[in-house]
C-alpha cells in the first residue's frame, strides 16, 4: 500500500524535473534565436517606420507601420529595375549551371577517364578562390569583348561557382540512382542520352533543385563581380543597395525597404533547402 | 570509359561544362598571369601595356599595405574563428540535447537564416545596429551606463564592429556542422559513455568531441579561406576604413584594381592570393576526398 504513493511521487517529481528542463531549454532557444534573428527583424520594423520613429532613442518596439518607404523605393525605379536585373542574371545563371552542370555530374558519377581527378580538383578548388582574383581579368576580357554592363558579362562570370556548385551536389544525386537501373534500360536498346533524360534526370531532380536554389542564392547575394563589371544599365539589387552607403544623408528607411526586398527571395529559399545548405557550403565534407 | 573506344555520347554530355570552365575559370586566371606581368595602368593606358617582368611583384613585397592587409585579415580571422568554435559547439551541444523535438528541429531551420542573409544588406542593417547616435547596439550598452561608443569612426572598434558581425552571421554555420557530427553519435554509444564517463566535461571530452574533429577541421579551412574572400559585408559596412584599419586582403586588392586601377600590381596580388587559395584547397582535398587524389 505504502509503494504505490511513493511511485507517485518520483513520477511527479521526474515530470516536475522534465518541466523544469523544458523551461530552461526554451528559455535558452528564444535567446539564441533573438540573438540571432534580431537584425532581421530590426532591417524590416525599420523599413515600416516612418523617419523620426527611426531615430528615436530608447528605440520604439510598436510603432504604426507605414508602406511610404517602399512607395518611395519602387517610384524612384532604380531599385525596381536592380531587381529586375538580379532576376534576369540569377535565373539565368542557375538555369545554365543545371544544364550544363547536370550532365557532367551524371558523367563523373558513371565513368572513369583521363583527367577526372583534375575536374574534380578544379571544382572543389572553386569554392577557395577569392572572387577578386577572377573580377580583375574578368573586367579586362569583359571590356575588349564590350560586354561591360550587359547581364551577360555576369552571367558568364556566375558560371564559375554555379557550375561547381551543381556538379557537386548533382553527382552525389546520381550515385545514388543503381547503375542496375542503366543497364536494364539499355539492354533494352536505349542510348545514353535516353538513359541520362529520360530515367536519370527524373530520378535525380529533388537533388537538382536543392542544387538549382543554392546557386540561385549565391548567384542573387553576390557583390564583388557585380560591382566590378555593372554601372547603370546591368547593375543588380547588392550593388544597388551598397550604393545608399554614398552621398550626404543616409536614407535609412528607403535603404531597409531594399534590404528587405533583397532578402526576402533568399530567405524563403533558404528556408526550403535548410538541411542541404551546410552540405552545399562545405562541398559536402560535412552532411 | 575503355581506352580503346572513346564514349562519344558521354564526352558530348561533359563538353559543356568542360569548355565553359575552361573559358570563364582557367582562362581569366591565366589572363590574370599575363597581367601581373605587364605594366597596366587603367588610367595611363598611353603608357602601354609593356612586359616589366616581376616588377610587380617587387612593388608587392615592398608593398607595406599589402602585407598589413594580411596582417589585418589574420588579426580577423583570430577575433572571429576562435569566437564561432566556442559558440558554434555550445550552441551545437545544446540543440542536440534538447528534449523538446520540435524546438529543436525549428533551432536548425531557423539557424539557415544568417548564413544566407545577403552579406551586402548586412552590411547595410550593421551600419543601422552601430550607428553612434541611434542605433540598437549603443542603446544596450547605455542600459548598463556605456558611454556611447564610435563603432564605424574608430580604428579598433570598427575592426571589432566586422569581426561582431562576422561573427553573428558565421556562428550558426559552425553551429549546423557540428550538429551533424554529433547527430552521428549513435544511441547506445552515448548511452554506455554516459555511464563509463559521467556526464558533462568528460563525455563531451571523451565521447562527443572525436565526432566534432572532421567538421572542426572543415570549418578552420573555410573560414581562413572566406575570409581571405571577404569583400561585400566589410565594403558596405566600413568601406575598409577608417583609414585603411578594417581594409582586409580582398577588400585591399579590389581597392588597387578599381581605384587606383593598377591592373598590372593588383593581378600579381590576386595570383599570389590565389597560390594561397590553392594551397588551402588541397589541404582541404587531401583531408576530405581521399578518392580524388587516388
Amino acid at each position: 500500500m505504502s509503494v504505490a504513493p511513493q511511485a507517485r511521487s518520483v513520477r511527479s517529481a521526474r515530470s516536475k524535473r522534465h518541466l523544469f528542463t523544458h523551461l530552461w531549454q526554451g528559455a535558452v532557444a528564444l535567446l539564441l534565436l533573438v540573438a540571432f534573428l534580431l537584425p532581421v527583424y530590426w532591417m524590416v520594423t525599420t523599413a515600416l517606420k516612418t523617419t523620426a520613429d527611426t531615430f528615436a532613442v530608447p528605440p520604439v518596439l510598436i510603432f504604426q507601420p507605414t508602406f511610404e518607404h517602399f512607395r518611395v523605393v519602387y517610384e524612384e525605379g532604380s531599385v525596381a529595375k536592380s531587381l529586375v536585373n538580379s532576376l534576369i542574371v540569377a535565373t539565368s545563371a542557375t538555369l545554365l549551371s543545371v544544364l550544363i552542370g547536370a550532365p557532367a555530374a551524371y558523367v563523373l558519377a558513371r565513368f572513369q577517364f583521363r583527367g577526372k581527378a583534375d575536374l574534380w580538383f578544379w571544382i572543389i578548388t572553386n569554392r577557395f578562390i577569392s572572387p577578386i582574383v577572377v573580377a580583375l581579368p574578368f573586367f579586362l576580357i569583359a571590356r575588349d569583348l564590350r560586354i561591360l554592363d550587359k547581364h551577360i558579362a555576369l552571367i558568364l562570370v556566375y558560371l564559375t561557382f554555379g557550375i561547381p556548385l551543381v556538379v557537386w551536389l548533382c553527382v552525389d544525386q546520381f550515385r545514388a540512382v543503381p547503375r542496375e537501373v542503366d543497364e536494364a534500360a539499355t539492354v533494352d536498346g536505349a542510348n545514353l542520352w535516353q538513359v541520362f533524360f529520360r530515367i536519370n534526370l527524373p530520378l535525380a531532380m529533388p537533388g537538382i533543385v536543392v542544387s538549382a536554389i543554392l546557386a540561385f542564392i549565391a548567384s542573387w547575394n553576390e557583390l564583388m563581380f557585380a560591382l566590378v563589371l555593372t554601372r547603370a544599365e546591368a547593375r543588380t539589387a547588392p550593388v544597388e543597395a551598397a550604393n545608399f552607403m554614398t552621398g550626404f544623408g543616409i536614407r535609412w528607411g528607403p535603404m531597409m525597404a531594399t534590404g528587405t526586398l533583397i532578402v526576402l527571395p533568399v530567405l524563403i529559399f533558404a528556408l526550403l533547402v535548410s538541411r542541404n545548405l551546410v552540405r552545399g557550403l562545405t562541398m559536402g565534407a560535412v552532411k | 570509359m575503355s581506352k580503346s573506344k572513346v564514349n562519344w555520347p558521354a564526352v558530348a554530355l561533359i563538353a559543356p561544362a568542360v569548355i565553359i570552365l575552361l573559358a570563364v575559370g582557367i582562362y581569366p586566371l591565366l589572363f590574370a598571369l599575363d597581367v601581373s606581368f605587364r605594366q597596366y595602368q587603367l588610367t595611363k593606358l598611353y603608357l602601354g601595356t609593356d612586359y616589366v617582368g616581376f616588377q610587380n611583384y617587387i612593388a608587392v613585397f615592398n608593398d607595406a599595405l599589402f602585407w598589413q592587409s594580411l596582417g589585418r585579415t589574420a588579426q580577423f580571422f583570430v577575433l572571429t574563428v576562435p569566437a564561432q568554435i566556442v559558440f558554434g559547439v555550445l550552441i551545437a551541444l545544446f540543440i542536440d540535447g534538447m528534449r523538446w523535438r520540435a524546438l529543436s528541429f525549428l533551432m536548425r531551420v531557423l539557424l539557415v537564416i544568417p548564413i544566407a542573409i545577403t552579406p551586402t544588406v548586412v552590411g547595410l542593417v550593421g551600419r543601422l545596429l552601430f550607428n553612434r547616435d541611434f542605433g540598437f547596439i549603443n542603446y544596450l550598452l547605455s542600459l548598463v551606463g556605456v558611454p556611447p561608443v564610435s563603432w564605424l569612426g574608430e580604428p579598433l572598434p570598427a575592426m571589432v564592429t566586422i569581426a561582431l558581425v562576422d561573427i553573428w552571421q558565421w556562428t550558426p554555420f559552425v553551429a549546423l556542422v557540428m550538429i551533424s557530427g554529433l547527430s552521428l553519435i549513435s544511441q547506445e554509444v552515448l548511452e554506455s559513455g554516459k555511464l563509463d564517463a559521467g556526464g558533462g566535461w568528460n563525455l563531451f571530452w571523451h565521447v562527443q568531441a572525436p565526432y566534432l574533429l572532421p567538421g572542426l577541421t572543415a570549418v578552420l579551412i573555410l573560414r581562413t579561406a572566406d575570409i581571405l574572400k571577404l569583400f561585400d559585408m566589410v565594403f558596405v559596412l566600413t568601406r575598409g576604413g577608417p583609414g585603411v584599419s578594417t581594409e582586409l586582403v580582398s577588400v585591399y586588392i579590389q581597392r588597387v584594381g578599381f581605384r587606383i586601377f593598377d591592373m598590372g600590381v593588383a593581378s600579381a596580388q590576386a595570383i599570389l592570393l590565389l597560390i594561397l587559395c590553392i594551397v588551402l584547397a588541397r589541404g582541404y582535398i587531401r583531408l576530405f576526398y581521399r578518392e580524388v587524389e587516388a
